[in-house]
């Protein structure tokens, strides 16, 4: 099987799965397809031939963050019956941001000029090893931002939590 | 024959033997609390009740398919396929032996060796939560709820101390992630740079404070006791399978086997050398090649075997931790036990060299 052939079902299945996050009528269902996104940009990156990249997206994405996502949609029990329904200025309030939001993008995509499809040539920097080495030289500094950055979010989620204990 | 042929009959026998060890696991693991607990056990289907895990799948099968009327049909079907997946992908990045030879041409035990073995691994670990959440939320029962969120949040839990353990590892062969260059890795060089038997080099030697917590987290990603607070029966009458019945039952009890069995292979490979074992040099110098490889086979069985009874084991002797006690021992102790082993181990390599 050509290469070529494997790109095309996997951006139809990523395309498709994005989609269905949208449209599925049950928020678990559009957790369950982002997952299946998550997949299909995974293999994206295999094709690409990086392939720490794509584990990392899994472990991290599939297997981290939407297991908290499906876990609080669980929780939360939401269905048709129970969602209020939501006054007009919210409609429009939507209404406009999304009108702004597809102003920006013609905007933006009118004075793109489309360049020649170059076929990427065999590349080893996906590796596990190219990527720490560049990580850890020559992007340091924005590697431990970073971490920092988390580390506040984490002292933060704990600051909120705790104080509903008092 | 061609590598692919080869590959697919390693894949489809790969797929049987899990089957396999996994029905027999479940004969040996009665036999195992009969033993335990001073009573005989299965013994009347066939000799010394061999027959039993045949017996107990017929029945699995033959039992009423019952769908509760207000699940979620689509994934409550959906829950114990994902947990079988999950639980069989694992297999394909472990080194089952040596590599054999035909007519010149090597053929590695082994379905695939990518240079993310060990992350792989992990991915697809965390992937086995989906099945039980799935399972757990579809049946639409409180009590499997409950079961499938205990579930998750322990995985996650002690899948970072799993993984914190596994780095210590990885400093030992150089960073590689491979599995394989891992176990090649302990077959060569003397222990502590002067026994000299060959295939002894074992990482659990250098580790074992690794090699316990690995061990620890293994079974809480398991779900066995004392981690099994998921299917807890007494409080939670079976967890996130309450609701289950027939083989779609069947498929989660069978998947915690093949659990077991995966991570005793994880742990034979990253800790106690894989199919490496004593004297497997002077062994190759008296014995054709393709002997020696399906010996060291063997001896990566008889090594997950040893496994799969510890983890029966412990089943039997240690009682459930309650859920504070668990999220404590995963967050507060083998956390930063965890980190702190990493650090003493990258000191030691930069002060001594390897």
């Amino acid at each position: 099987m050509s290469s070529q052939l494997i790109f095309f079902i996997l951006a139809a299945l990523s395309i498709m799965s994005a989609l269905f996050v949208v449209f599925s009528k049950n928020p678990i269902y559009s957790v369950i397809w982002l997952i299946v996104c998550f997949f299909s940009i995974a293999g994206h990156y295999i094709m690409l031939n990086a392939q720490f990249l794509a584990i990392v997206h899994i472990i991290v994405y599939a297997g981290a963050i939407m297991v908290l996502m499906l876990f609080t949609v669980m929780l939360l029990n939401l269905n048709k019956a129970t969602e209020p329904h939501k006054p007009l200025l919210y409609k429009l309030a939507a209404m406009v941001s999304g009108g702004l939001m597809l102003l920006v993008l013609l905007a933006s995509m009118r004075s793109t000029q489309l360049g020649e499809y170059a076929s990427p040539a065999y590349t080893e920097s996906g590796f596990v090893q190219n990527v720490g080495m560049v990580l850890f030289t020559e992007f340091l500094l924005p590697f431990e931002m970073t971490s920092v950055l988390f580390i506040a979010a984490m002292i933060g989620a704990v600051v909120l939590a705790k104080k509903e204990v008092h | 024959m061609s590598i692919i042929l080869f590959k697919a009959i390693l894949v489809v026998l790969l797929f049987l033997i899990s089957l396999g060890i996994a029905a027999y696991s479940t004969y040996a693991e009665r036999k195992v609390a009969a033993f335990l607990q001073d009573r005989i056990g299965p013994d009347r289907a066939g000799p010394f009740g061999l027959l039993q895990p045949i017996a107990d799948g017929v029945k699995m099968f033959l039992k009423e398919e019952i769908i509760p009327t207000m699940s979620d049909k689509f994934l409550f079907i959906l829950g114990p396929s994902v947990f079988m997946v999950t639980t069989l992908m694992v297999s394909a990045v472990i080194p089952w032996g040596m590599p054999l030879e035909f007519g010149g041409e090597t053929y590695a035990l082994q379905v695939a060796d990518i240079n993310i073995g060990i992350l792989y691994v992990l991915g697809v670990v965390s992937l086995g939560v989906y099945g039980i959440m799935i399972g757990g939320w579809a049946s639409n029962n409180k009590y499997a709820l409950l079961g499938a969120i205990r579930a998750s949040s322990q995985m996650i839990s002690y899948e970072l101390a799993m993984g914190m353990s596994v780095v210590a590892i990885l400093l030992m062969t150089n960073g590689s992630l491979s599995i394989n260059n891992i176990v090649e890795a302990q077959g060569t060089g003397k222990l502590y740079g002067f026994i000299n038997v060959s295939g002894m080099n074992w990482n659990v030697f250098y580790q074992p404070v690794a090699f316990l917590i690995f061990l620890i987290c293994a079974f809480a990603e398991a779900n066995r006791t004392p981690f099994d607070l998921p299917e807890s029966e007494s409080e939670l009458i079976g967890g996130f399978h309450t609701e289950y019945s027939s083989m779609k039952l069947g498929l989660y009890l069978f998947g915690e086997y093949i659990n077991m069995f995966i991570s005793s292979a994880i742990i034979a490979c990253l800790f106690f050398g894989g199919y490496n074992f004593p004297g497997i040099d002077y062994l190759g110098t008296i014995l054709p090649h393709n002997m020696v490889s399906i010996i060291s086979v063997l001896v990566m069985f008889g090594k997950i075997f040893f496994f799969i009874f510890l983890f029966m084991w412990v089943r039997w002797t240690i009682p459930r931790f309650r859920y504070d006690q668990l999220m404590r021992l995963g967050w507060q102790i083998l956390m930063p036990i965890a980190i702190v082993n990493v650090l003493l181990t990258a000191a030691a390599i930069t002060l001594f060299g390897n």
